[in-house]
């Protein structure tokens, strides 16, 4: 029922992008993000589509696990591609009535197509790869930095650890609860939208609750091992470099390289 | 008035690496009036099972028929499914949400659609069959104890009049007191109401108490069905599968292997007293 939320959900193979270090895969993301801004032509695209496709499949998750996150962009997707598209003064390929379709426009908004999806696509691979202990763990070491000018950086990343942890939880108890008041006839289905939002109180009302009780007896455990914020705590599981990580550093850097390079090319 | 399963698979997130399954080829009729006991360790699909007798969940393949009709048949009318079928989760916290008691147990019936009387009626019928009185109806069900949240959990269905009520192991978590009170309301649906019962527990004395019929699930398959004496019989296999016979049945089966001629069926305290007295008397 609820199950569509990609975000945030770990899909578990081993694969060798799953074994690397989230620093490594944070400054990949980065990077890809980054390059997609950089490129100007076709040849940059064409170069991170290849990047991207070998990535997609060295990470062995299926690709429809990829695309169900694109769901929530089609909206702005198509915004955005039909603003670029008929708003782009240019050499006229078409016209009819008010709208017109210019060269500039049809590459302009390709290119804008191109760009969002792969920007999603680049961290839903992100995120599908790295648990969501490693992916707070990696930013928190990242943005250690931060903390000499008083950013509590463990906090936040405590808080956001968390908050993602709490989300499968919650959404599977989101289901208990409507399945529990289905069966006493509950309809969160049909109606129009004021019956609509009354019917969701039942569903509510009970995961508010549990979530506050949880939340409680999270705070209760966590003094009771003494937990008392970021400083002098060490890890169990310390982040270390490997030799898969160096090889992904040296490939991130001449991919950046080549997509700047490429700028200038034609 | 009967359920009858046929070929029922229930398969998890299939096509993708959490593909699982849950159920697997599940065959079997319960009768009008039955007290069927349905155990199985952890995750071994009793609750998947249960799910699918009140359609919250759809099988990957297999049937489903209540008084002989198909419940996957196109237009079937689910919500009066689930009115007939009184399905009671575990945990009656991701249930009650009203202000008080008796409204809350007035949601069932409402969704039926009944005038306000009726409505009403069955909230008090079926709050007095739990064993609350008229002192609990203004109090907020947040407040009561877990016993108490169960019972009102419990009013709530049956306020809808099932003729099959489903209980997910009502008693976790309960004091031996409030689990006695619990069964023995259940129990008592069963024999003035002729209720069919369906009761998920993990106490196999329960079982060997309450029960006409046990149905033992693992792995998602039915391994056994039978009367629990002679499930029971089959003890070993059981602790195979992270089950067991209740205690009494271990003291019994000790007895006989020391020569003792004593009847092997045995499962309740009070039988093994009478079979041990009568051992006795034989010497």
């Amino acid at each position: 029922m609820l199950r569509e939320i990609t975000l945030g959900q770990y899909y578990p193979v081993d694969s060798p992008v799953h074994r690397l270090d989230p620093r490594t895969k944070l400054f990949g993301t980065l990077v890809f993000l980054i390059s997609l801004f950089l490129s100007k032509n076709i040849w940059g695209y064409l170069l991170a589509t290849v990047v991207l496709a070998a990535v997609i499949r060295l990470t062995r998750v299926p690709f429809r696990f990829m695309v169900r996150g694109l769901k929530a962009i089609l909206f702005l997707l198509l915004i955005s591609v039909s603003f670029n598209l008929f708003l782009t003064d240019g050499e006229v390929l078409f016209q009819f009535w008010i709208f017109k379709i210019t060269r500039e426009g049809l590459e302009t908004a390709g290119f804008m197509a191109v760009r969002l999806i792969y920007l999603v696509l680049g961290s839903t691979i992100m995120t599908l790869t790295t648990t969501p202990n490693e992916l707070t763990d990696g930013l928190e070491k990242s943005l250690g930095v931060l903390n000499k000018i008083g950013v509590p950086v463990h906090e936040i990343s405590m808080m956001m650890s968390i908050a993602l942890r709490f989300i499968p939880i919650l959404v599977e108890e989101t289901d208990k609860i409507m399945k529990a008041q289905m069966a006493r006839g509950a309809d969160f289905e049909s109606g129009n939208l004021i019956q609509k939002a009354k019917s969701m109180v039942p569903l509510l009302v009970p995961l508010f609750i549990s979530a506050f009780r949880r939340a409680t007896d999270l705070a209760m455990a966590m003094e009771a091992r003494c937990y008392r914020g970021g400083s002098g705590r060490t890890k169990m599981k310390p982040l270390r470099y490997k030799s898969g990580d160096r090889v992904a550093y040296a490939l991130e850097f001449v991919y950046l390289a080549g997509m700047a390079g490429l700028r200038y090319l034609g | 008035m009967s359920i009858k399963v046929e070929h029922l698979n229930h398969i998890y997130g299939e096509g993708t690496a959490f593909e699982q399954y849950a159920l697997k080829d599940v065959n079997f009729t319960i009768e009008d009036g039955e007290f069927v006991g349905l155990i199985g360790h952890t995750g071994s699909g009793k609750s998947t099972l249960i799910q699918h007798l009140n359609g919250l969940l759809r099988a990957s393949s297999g049937a489903i028929y209540y008084n002989g009709e198909n419940i996957y048949t196109e237009g079937y009318d689910m919500k009066k499914l689930r009115s007939k079928v009184g399905l009671v989760f575990q945990y009656p916290e991701h249930q009650l949400f009203e202000i008080d008691v008796f409204t809350d147990v007035c949601f069932g019936p409402k969704n039926l659609g009944l005038p306000k009387t009726e409505i009403e009626a069955r909230a008090r019928e079926a709050l007095s069959q739990v064993g609350l009185d008229e002192s609990f109806y203004t109090q907020s069900p947040f407040e009561l104890s877990g016993g108490q949240k169960r019972r009102v959990a419990i009013a709530g269905v049956l306020a809808m009049e099932p003729e099959v009520l489903i209980l997910d192991e009502p008693t976790a978590g309960l004091d031996p007191r409030g689990r006695d009170e619990i069964l023995d309301k259940i129990s008592e649906l069963h024999r003035e109401r002729n209720m069919t019962i369906i009761l998920v527990s993990h106490s196999m004395e329960d079982m060997a108490r309450y029960a006409d019929r046990l149905l033992v699930m693992n792995h998602g398959e039915k391994a056994f069905d039978g009367a629990p004496k002679e499930v029971f019989k089959h003890y070993k296999e059981l602790e195979k599968m992270g089950l067991a016979a209740p205690q009494i049945t271990y003291v019994v089966h000790e007895l006989r292997e020391h020569g003792v001629d004593i009847a092997d069926d045995l499962t309740t305290v009070e039988e093994a007293r009478d079979g041990i007295l009568k051992a006795l008397k034989e010497l």
